[in-house]
């Protein structure tokens, strides 16, 4: 039964079945967002925005404090990872090293891929533990922990990118090499090396688990950093375990301005590489 | 000469005109190449220093458990914090558990997903919707956790539990009561969240494949299918493999969605409709309440063997996904 015709609908077959697992990938999608919009939407209001949580069994507040609280942990792990990641990014694509690279190259791809709850543990360890403090300082260690390796990857991939002819050109006007990655390379690959910071920072602005025994949460405005720190994720899990109606309700309309914050971060990435670095390549 | 030219291999030669570089110029020249090389390789290298710091650090805090149980923390299956009695068998069971029903529904239809995105799709719909697959791996996990509490896990409880109850309550998989939270509830969400990543990951090797390959297998009159599963599928396979471990390290580590959906009950259960508990769920229940060094170092022991799963699975992971074609290229997440 191998004649033209059988062989011809077998493919057509195959390209239906495949399409119906394309869709099938995409229909939790259109429910989880569908879900989001609907309870979201029902829950959010100015308060939410502005307002402390209210204590248990009190209906309302908000939680101003835990998105406050995000945007500083991102911060201070931007301030944490982004310079150690974009100079070992340099390092794997201008090295002329054998051995190193190949082994710092697997071990970032291999740190992508540890669980976050374990980068939780360690940071423990490395901060909380010798402070004795649960910190925001050891939540933005840990947040800085899962940025690295993809910072380290997207910066060498960009790096990459950047003819060989602009280098040679700079080093041809008797431009010392440092000199020449620091004005040529790295300004023709900013573009690229944004988008990377900007996926890296979307990635851990919804990271829980490494921030419960690390940053630990809070109920209260900031504090400093060498204090406990509230952040939306957690907040979000908080609300959504306990058996309040209202506080489910918040965590619907936390989980949207969630899921707001890392779209609108990993949409402008994706613009900003759209118009440059076409140029480059 | 204090310059070294780049891969390109600059042949050029040395025009006479230009002076060299003598003296104190030169010198700093030579300091400020020097210098800039040893950062960025002390950027570099700190990456090794961390991995292999993680695995000290933790060895160490979790030495009063590892000392006093020994292998008997990986084969018995009392948890009692009050005793100071760690067995952490059942979280282990629930991980691979979860993880394995999870593999089981994503794997087809991440393959299925990458095949028809990179080969049999028309070419106006791949875009947008790798788009939107891309978009379903941005969502927190702690935001698919709730919507697997108040979506996932009622519909199973009110509709797909009592169903396979009744048509296959004879296998001891699917007995007992439908509570909607158990095995089934976080296998199911682990697969909604892993198989973009697998669609992602496949896609991409499938990409690396070389065009001659599927050229060769069309000149030679096969059709779109049979060049996809002779030139493309085989050429590409342990890119797909490391693909699929990759997903697996993925579930393998994932803490909220499941921590909010297997029930957290530390149960050894041939029924997927029983609650369970997993690695990572244990020390995001625990960890702040382990009082005691033991106890302490019990939670960071299981902390240290889902470190060295994913290891494992990972770096098996990426050297298959490397042997496709490019080499090391970003896996986009």
């Amino acid at each position: 039964m191998t004649t033209t015709r059988w062989r011809q609908r077998v493919s057509s077959l195959m390209a239906i079945l495949t399409a119906a697992a394309a869709g099938s990938v995409i229909l939790p999608l259109v429910l989880i967002f569908g879900f989001l919009l609907w309870q979201g939407a029902a829950a959010i209001n100015v308060d939410f925005f502005t307002h402390l949580p209210k204590p248990v069994g009190e209906v309302g507040g908000g939680m101003a404090n835990a998105i406050i609280g995000t945007l500083i942990l991102l911060g201070l792990a931007s301030l944490l990872g982004l310079p150690i990641g974009i100079l070992g990014g340099v390092y794997l694509a201008e090295s002329r090293d054998r051995r190193l690279p190949w082994i710092v190259r697997f071990l970032a791809d291999v740190l992508n891929g540890v669980p976050s709850i374990v980068i939780g543990i360690f940071a423990y360890t490395l901060v909380v533990l010798p402070m004795r403090r649960f910190s925001a300082v050891a939540g933005g260690v840990a947040l800085a922990v899962i940025m690295l390796p993809i910072v380290v990857r997207t910066t060498e991939e960009m790096v990459r990118l950047v003819p060989a002819s602009l280098r040679e050109a700079g080093l041809a006007l008797g431009v010392p090499e440092w000199k020449v990655v620091l004005r040529v390379v790295l300004p023709t690959a900013r573009a690229g090396i944004v988008t990377g910071a900007m996926v890296a920072v979307a990635r851990v602005a919804g990271e829980t688990a490494p921030l419960l025994f690390t940053a630990f949460g809070n109920r209260f405005w900031h504090q400093g950093l060498d204090q406990p720190i509230a952040a939306l994720p957690l907040q979000i899990f908080a609300y959504a375990i306990a058996p309040y109606d209202d506080w489910h309700r918040q965590a619907w309309a936390g989980a949207l301005v969630l899921i707001v914050l890392v779209l609108a971060v990993s949409l402008m990435a994706r613009l900003v590489t759209r118009g440059r670095v076409g140029a480059v390549r | 000469m204090a310059v070294v030219f780049g891969r390109a291999g600059g042949a050029g030669t040395a025009t006479p005109t230009i002076p060299p570089l003598v003296g104190a110029r030169r010198a700093r020249r030579r300091f400020g190449d020097r210098g800039f090389r040893e950062i960025t390789r002390a950027a570099g290298l700190s990456l090794v220093v961390m991995v292999a710091g993680m695995a000290a650090v933790m060895v160490h805090a979790a030495w009063p458990s590892l000392r006093r149980f020994g292998w008997a923390f990986i084969t018995t299956s009392n948890w009692d914090p009050v005793a100071e009695q760690f067995g952490a068998l059942p979280f282990i069971f629930g991980t691979l558990v979860s993880s394995l029903l999870a593999l089981l529904l994503a794997v087809p239809l991440g393959l299925g997903a990458a095949i028809y995105l990179s080969e049999l799709a028309p070419r106006a719909v791949r875009p947008p919707v790798t788009f939107l697959i891309e978009l379903l791996a941005a969502i927190p996990s702690v935001v698919y956790g709730l919507w697997g509490i108040f979506v996932l896990a009622p519909w199973l409880r009110t509709w797909v539990q009592p169903a396979l109850g009744h048509t296959l309550g004879f296998l001891p998989l699917f007995q007992g009561p439908p509570y909607g939270v158990g095995m089934l509830a976080a296998g199911l969400i682990l697969a909604i969240m892993i198989v973009p990543f697998i669609t992602a990951v496949s896609r991409e090797v499938l990409l690396a494949v070389p065009r001659t390959q599927r050229e060769a297998a069309l000149a030679l009159g096969a059709t779109g299918w049979e060049t996809t599963r002779v030139a493309v599928l085989r050429y590409g396979r342990s890119g797909l493999i490391g693909a699929i471990l990759l997903g697996l390290g993925r579930a393998l580590g994932e803490t909220m969605a499941v921590t909010m959906l297997i029930g957290n009950r530390p149960e050894i259960s041939f029924s997927l409709f029983v609650p369970g508990y997993t690695m990572a769920s244990v020390i995001a229940n625990e960890f702040t309440e382990a009082t005691s060094d033991l106890y302490l170092g019990a939670l960071i022991e299981v902390g240290l063997l889902l470190l060295v799963l994913t290891l494992a699975v990972n770096g098996m992971a990426r050297l298959l996904v490397w042997s496709v074609g490019r080499g090391p290229t970003v896996v986009r997440e």
